[in-house]
């Protein structure tokens, strides 16, 4: 266990070191000086001082070193666009309000989900099979930021139900986190209607059943408990299809969040906070499925014997 | 030992009876025999949502192609005493703040959408099934270094690649093919990796090596044609995969650059107007979400046409 957990740990770093290099050298990349517009009519003394500030005038290969060095402080510089804020701070002001969605989104996710998956193994009704089916298919293949866009024309503008922006009240969250969950959704009730399905024709199911356990114990106690496994290694991707999702969704429902700095960021081309949010994303992403690995590798011994 | 008596068969005329007449074409197989092919599309076709799916998609590539080229408007001509309009007879969909008629710019945004998603889907599976296969046929430390590196690709979400690379090589169509193409090869290219793994190892291949076919020949004419299905099924999902892409990108406003329509430019645009005239987003969401739903159900429907198991 120690050496399967440490192996993911190495492959993380060696993820988060490429990840890292890539962003530094595309950056580069990018045609232009950062000074081209600002420093017309500038004394040449005073555009050879930035110049020096920022290490311009130094190879590339030492710029990247001294990077690597900042990035492994923890230091991301400040911001290109709002000028004298700290990178880190702007990404620590988001931070609570996608926490925030992402937990609600998270939490509709995988218990509607399950809800759902559990209702179609289970039902003889074939509408409910095929409504749920249904729904699974449309969240499937329709991006959230559709679903989004859907929901703010009927429930927002046609009906005045509920509120287009912001994240005031209760009310605010509906919309934004099922827009982010629909997708999740539908792959959680398809793992679990399968899983179900396929783990209540075991034998041990049939042998509770013929000592006389109640339905539901067998369901909850022991079929459920097996059939949500590939559940747990979906909820560290799931993670990621949050965040991403986040991108557009935040911006849309104009939730201050880290999602909606990013978008943001691009649009104002504000290098060093692309930079820094994607090291985060990625960091965020790689930690998140380590921790899913080792958990099913804890959950289930075949995961750790592959 | 008992002592066995050798009896001898004699096979003697009388111990056969002539065929009757008419039973003399009990064996003949009246159905011709079938491709792989054909049969497959036999069973995709009693698929009802998924020949749904198919015509819809074919309606949609004639229109994109034709209306431009027929239409009275083009995708940029404005027309300012007609801002807003609600769909009539003249503008069939309506038309948007700057007058410009909504049909002709989504079918010019198909155009857009479905050549990108193609385009990235053939991209995707070339890189794949060659990645794929290279690493699955020769399979030791090559194919541990290669998916290594396909791993450490994966592991970082696609749409910051995405978003680096738009930011570096501009906003046009070929740094959305790029950025698309960045990590879209990875799942092909696993899905090819293990069909090669197993199928190497069977008889046909060991035969081919025997007879002294050369490893290209064996891996392109013998092994991958052996996965042609699980391709197939995976090239038309990566379709919508890169129009969600494409129409993301616009929609945030780093995609083709304006006034090209794109659906997802469209939908941004729309986004402006949305207390007032909710109909304009309607359109380029309906457009890439039909789209992206026929694209699914031909995928799934493919899926099981083309595996035997799955019928």
């Amino acid at each position: 266990m120690t050496k399967y957990i440490s192996k993911r740990v190495l492959f993380g770093i060696a993820t988060l070191f490429v990840l890292a290099t890539v962003t530094f050298f595309m950056m580069y990349l990018i045609p232009g000086s950062p000074f081209a517009g600002e420093l017309k009519g500038v004394s040449e003394s005073i555009r050879e001082r930035l110049i020096a500030q920022y290490d311009l005038d130094k190879p590339i290969m030492l710029r990247y070193i001294k990077y690597l060095k900042n990035v492994l402080a923890g230091d991301f510089g400040t911001s290109l666009h709002r000028k004298g804020a700290l990178v880190t701070d702007i990404i620590a002001k988001g931070i609570p309000y996608t926490a925030a969605l992402g937990t609600v989104a998270f939490c509709v996710a995988m218990s509607l989900g399950t809800l759902l998956g559990a209702l179609a193994a289970f039902t003889r009704q074939r509408w409910i099979k095929g409504s749920v089916s249904f729904i699974a298919t449309i969240g499937v293949s329709i991006p959230s930021f559709l679903i989004a866009l859907l929901m703010m024309v009927v429930f927002g503008v046609k009906l005045h139900w509920l509120p287009l922006v912001g994240l005031g009240g209760w009310k605010n969250y509906i919309m934004p986190s099922l827009a982010l969950a629909l997708g999740p959704i539908a792959m959680i009730s398809r793992l679990v209607k399968s899983g179900l399905q396929e783990e209540l024709r075991q034998d041990y199911i049939t042998l509770a059943r013929s000592k006389g356990t109640a339905f539901v114990v067998i369901v909850f106690r022991h079929a459920l408990k097996n059939a949500l496994l590939p559940v747990v290694t979906y909820a560290g991707p799931l993670l990621a299809t949050l965040i991403t999702g986040s991108f557009v969704v935040e911006t849309m429902f104009t939730i201050p969040g880290i999602g909606a700095e990013f978008v943001n960021s691009v649009t104002n081309r504000d290098y060093t906070l692309i930079m820094a949010l994607t090291i985060f994303y990625g960091a965020l992403l790689i930690i998140a499925n380590i921790l899913t690995d080792v958990i099913a590798a804890a959950i289930d011994p075949r995961v750790r014997l592959k | 030992m008992t002592d066995t008596k050798k009896t001898q068969f004699v096979l003697t005329d009388d111990l056969f009876e002539k065929l009757h007449e008419d039973e003399k074409n009990n064996e003949f197989i009246a159905v011709s025999s079938k491709t792989y092919l054909q049969d497959a599309w036999h069973s995709f076709r009693k698929n009802r949502l998924a020949m749904v799916s198919l015509v819809f998609l074919a309606v949609m590539v004639l229109l994109a192609i034709f209306v431009p080229i027929f239409s009275p408007y083009t995708y940029d001509g404005q027309d300012l005493n007609a801002r807003n309009a609600l769909p009539s007879l003249a503008h069939w969909l309506g038309t948007d703040k700057f007058g410009r008629d909504i049909f002709v710019r989504i079918m010019c945004g198909a155009r857009i959408s479905l050549s990108v998603g193609f385009a990235a889907a053939f991209i995707n599976l070339v890189i794949g099934v060659v990645y794929g296969g290279i690493c699955g046929y020769f399979g030791g430390k090559l194919d541990m270094i290669l998916m290594r590196i396909a791993d450490i690709i994966y592991a970082i979400p696609s749409m910051l690649y995405v978003i680096m690379v738009m930011l570096v090589f501009g906003s046009n169509i070929f740094s959305v093919l790029l950025a698309i193409s960045v990590s879209g090869w990875i799942g092909m290219a696993r899905q090819v990796r293990t069909q090669v793994m197993s199928l190497k190892e069977r008889e046909f291949a060991q035969a081919a090596l025997v007879m002294g076919a050369s490893h290209n020949r064996i891996l392109y004419k013998h092994l991958i044609i052996n996965c042609i299905g699980p391709i197939i099924v995976n090239t038309t999902l990566m379709v919508p995969n890169a129009i969600f892409t494409e129409a993301f990108l616009a929609f945030v406003g780093i995609g083709i650059s304006i006034p090209q329509a794109s659906w997802g430019t469209m939908a941004n645009e729309a986004r402006a107007l949305l207390q007032n005239y909710p109909i304009q987003m309607l359109w380029p969401v309906l457009a890439i979400s039909l789209t992206m739903l026929s694209l699914n159900f031909i995928g799934d429907g493919l899926n099981e046409a083309l595996d035997p198991k799955k019928r």
